[in-house]
């Protein structure tokens, strides 16, 4: 080849290698941002201020507070009630595809999981409002039902198809040489299922409900429909609450750019981007630990 | 309890989650269809809304939609497709190519809202595009991104080594190879995954809350830095800011199928166009 | 030769897309954008629709309570910010920094009303009493002569002109943390109608129907200056014309300077008998006249 052909083909590769960088920029470029206008809030504010208080009032009466708590512990709140349900229903689901159905069953769930996934999320949420909300209203006698429970539910929908396909995907990699030793060894299909498939499939099955779990805490518009959106720390999960997303989504579009309020929500989209930084990174490391494993 | 006993209760426990998976999106897609077909006609789909929204129809929404989803696809397609190919065509094991998977997978993770705060920062402030269908098209293109390469990846993975062999051993370069012998077979693999990511982009609200989209214009978006209204956010203050919301939520239901059946179909598309793929490469 | 026929189909769509893009407003009307209160979007929405029927003039008209519609005002994002409180010292400074200037002009009366639900038995109320059951120092029913229920507090969120004048004129303190915050006055009519131990407060267009009545489901609650005045209802036009009614409030929209050419045109509209026989028809009261000096003033009418 000659020198011409082979600068071409250099540049070429620079040119892919470049758009590669590019998803490293825009993750650099989102945590910059993020920090570059959090820190007048931080100035203002302080990190006490804003970390060990449960008072976000940016408009008080008398001095305006920003703490965050409350938000925080909404937003787990919801989390935990999600997973609660989306992880023994996802796996369940993802161990009966995987070993259990008949190519026809396995036919029609898969694409219902792909459907379900594909749902926009005010659509769960306007559901939420529509159809869920009464129905925790009537059964548990409250005057409406937007609250933690309505949102916990609504993130396990939202939640399962992650759960599911990649559970499954771990169930399915288990080499079969572990379900035939175990059966020949005389474990019905049962204890083969929870003794033996399981355990090996473990890593993926954490991984996956750990980026289940990213999804719900990063989920905004189902929450900030259906969960009432009270700024008080929840006394229940019948109460109304307001997780940092909600709190985002409702105030971004009242504050003038550029004033307190304005970095303090940046600050509170920092933590969070931090949070399911932290969480899928911990994804990473497990998913990455279980392929040296097998 | 004999072992038998737990065989059966604990697969009866599994066939149940599955069964109740299969319930919630049948709940979700009746509930919908059934309140929201009787409103639908030809003069809600090709109307604007009228007497404060609370009649007429939704054609401004869809149109909108329509916008800034081909921002979307001009932003992340080309990129995504790109990145696609260098991560399976030319990088290595090392550091940097972990690296770059690494930031895909954490690009996938970043809350919908926060790409909102960055769109803000970036798109409407910082570049000084306003809130607009530019801003939000590159807030959700940036969004869409890691869909778009991961499926592109997928389908490039897809082809077979001999493709790349056969083509080199008869002298041509490595990009010779990928541009006649590689991408043309892929094609359809990476629409698939284009497609897919704008149908995940068509249904966000969070990105364009702040970027663009507009609760009500009485006329249609002239040019790419005008506001316009989405789907999404169209069922979003249907359901929750309109001034008389019992009485507009038949509208409200009628929006969400819209914007259902238009995902539906999209990621339907999508799905047909990689089966037909894969049965090619067989 | 597939892949020359697949780029060439997406060129084509991109083509087509943008050039529909293009097609949108290709004669550049004049148009005018108003964003703010939710207590008033009915009412200004109803104006300019009905000012449209016989002007070229495109009015956009949106909600997203007070707070949004100043600080879009300041982002100079829109052309009338509708607002049912009075802009802050500190928004005004942040207006002039960023070079505009506020002017202000009162387009209606508001009485804004105390609404529980019709089951309750409670008719009347102190300015002292509704402040300290909104702060949380009063909690139960029973303590107002109701049944023996805990208070279910509804409000608005903080961007809504109406929570901040209520919190300021009634409250003087800080919104129990228990307060369900909802998205607009639709919303909290909705909660009431729905929760026999809910409170809250609306402007009065929201409280009545078509016919000046009380909504369905919910009943207004009359208020008194203290324990020895008589309590007096919002219902009533000269209750909010004369000041009697504690709670009367005007309701305001901002510009950018003085008006002129379209916008003049549409805000003399607002103005005239005709406009406000809409803001009566919507459930609100008209100018009084201690702010139609402030208007004649502020606008050079």
């Amino acid at each position: 080849m000659d020198k011409f052909g082979k600068l071409k083909e250099n540049l070429i590769e620079y040119f892919f290698l470049i758009n590669g960088l590019l998803v490293i920029f825009v993750l650099l470029s989102i945590f910059y941002l993020l920090i570059k206008n959090s820190i007048p809030a931080f100035t203002e504010i302080g990190f006490t201020g804003f970390f060990t208080s449960a008072y976000w009032n940016p408009s008080a009466y008398s001095s305006p507070s920003y703490g965050i708590l409350g938000q925080v512990v909404s937003t787990l709140m919801v989390t935990f009630g999600a997973m609660v349900i989306a992880v023994p229903v996802g796996i369940g689901t993802a161990a009966y595809i995987a070993e259990i159905a008949s190519p026809r069953v396995k036919g029609i769930l898969k694409p219902v999981i792909e459907i379900l996934a594909g749902i926009p999320s005010v659509v769960i949420g306007f559901l939420g409002i529509v159809l869920l909300g009464p129905i925790i209203a009537n059964t548990a006698n409250l005057s409406n039902g937007l609250n933690a429970l309505n949102g916990s539910i609504l993130l396990a929908i939202m939640s399962l198809p992650t759960i599911i396909s990649l559970s499954e995907d771990a169930i399915s990699a288990v080499p079969d040489r572990y379900k035939e030793a175990s059966l020949g060894l005389g474990a019905n299909r049962w204890q083969t299922l929870v003794k033996s498939i399981i355990p090996s499939g473990l890593s993926g099955i954490i991984a996956s409900i750990m980026l289940g779990m990213g999804r719900a805490i990063g989920e905004t518009m189902t929450v900030l429909m259906a969960t009432g959106n009270a700024p008080a720390l929840p006394g229940s999960f019948f109460s109304s609450v307001r997780t940092m997303t909600s709190t985002i989504a409702i105030e971004l579009g009242e504050v003038p750019y550029n004033s307190t309020h304005y970095y303090a929500l940046f600050a509170v989209g920092l933590i969070l981007f931090i949070m399911t930084f932290v969480v899928n990174l911990v994804s990473d490391i497990i998913l990455h630990k279980y392929q040296e494993v097998a | 309890m004999s072992r038998d006993m737990k065989e059966k209760i604990g697969f009866f426990v599994l066939k149940l989650s599955a069964f109740l998976v299969i319930l919630i999106l049948g709940i979700i897609l009746f509930d919908i269809v059934i309140k929201g077909a009787i409103v639908i006609d030809w003069q809600f789909l090709s109307t604007a809304p009228r007497k404060g929204m609370t009649e007429g129809g939704i054609f401004p929404a869809i149109i909108g939609t329509f916008y800034v989803t081909m921002i979307t696809a001009l932003l992340s397609t080309p990129i995504g497709i790109f990145t696609a190919i260098y991560l399976n065509e030319y990088a290595g094991k090392g550091l940097l190519t972990r690296f770059i998977r690494m930031a895909i997978r954490n690009l996938s993770g970043v809350p919908s809202i926060v790409f909102g705060l960055f769109g803000v920062a970036l798109f409407v402030q910082g570049m000084n595009l306003g809130t607009s269908i530019l801003s939000a098209g590159l807030t959700l293109g940036l969004m869409t991104l890691p869909v778009t390469i991961t499926a592109s990846e997928e389908a490039l993975k897809t082809v077979p080594d001999s493709y790349r062999q056969g083509s080199l051993a008869l002298g041509a370069t490595k990009w010779q190879s990928i541009r006649t012998n590689v991408l043309p077979v892929a094609v359809p693999g990476m629409m698939t995954g284009s497609i897919l990511g704008l149908a995940r982009a068509a249904g966000e609200t969070a990105p364009i809350l702040f970027t663009g989209a507009a609760f009500y214009l009485p006329f249609l978006p002239g040019t790419l830095f005008d506001q316009f209204m989405a789907l999404p956010y169209h069922l979003y203050i249907m359901a929750t800011q309109h001034h008389a919301i019992e009485r507009v939520r038949p509208i409200a239901y009628g929006t969400a199928l819209v914007l259902i059946v238009l995902v539906i179909i999209m990621n339907l598309s999508a799905i047909i166009i990689r089966a037909r793929f894969r049965n090619k490469l067989k | 030769m597939k892949k020359v026929k697949f780029y060439s189909i997406v060129i084509l769509i991109v083509i087509i897309s943008l050039s529909l893009v293009g097609c949108g407003s290709g004669n550049q009307q004049k148009a005018i954008q108003i964003k703010g209160s939710d207590t008033e979007v009915n009412v200004v929405q109803h104006l300019a629709e009905s000012y449209m029927e016989s002007s070229d003039l495109k009015i956009s008209v949106t909600g997203g309570g007070s707070g949004t519609g100043i600080a879009a005002l300041i982002n100079n994002e829109v052309d009338i910010a509708n607002s049912s409180r009075d802009m802050k010292e500190s928004e005004i400074e942040n207006a002039e920094n960023n070079n505009i200037t506020p002017v202000r002009f009162i387009i209606a009366m508001d009485g804004l009303s105390i609404v529980v639900n019709e089951t309750n038995s409670v008719k009347e109320l102190t300015v002292e009493e509704i402040g300290k059951i909104f702060k949380g120092e009063i909690n139960n029913w029973s303590q107002l002569g109701g049944s023996d229920l805990p208070i279910s507090l509804y409000g608005r969120q903080s961007n809504s002109g109406t929570y901040i004048f209520f919190r300021d004129k009634v409250l003087k303190g800080d919104y129990s943390q228990d307060m369900k915050r909802m998205n607009g006055n639709a919303q909290i009519v909705e909660s009431i109608k729905a929760d026999k131990a809910g409170i809250s407060y609306v402007g009065v267009g929201y409280a009545v129907d078509e016919n000046n009545n009380e909504v369905d489901g919910l009943k207004i609650v009359n208020v008194a200056i203290d324990e020895n005045t008589t309590a007096v209802s919002p219902l009533k036009a000269e209750n909010v014309k004369n000041g009697s009614y504690p709670l009367a409030r005007p309701l305001n929209q901002y510009i950018d300077g003085k008006p002129e050419g379209a916008l003049l045109d549409f805000i003399k509209y607002e103005l005239s008998a005709e406009g406000q026989n809409i803001v009566v028809d919507e459930g609100f009261y008209p100018i009084s006249p201690e702010f139609q000096e402030i208007n004649e003033k502020n606008l050079g009418l």
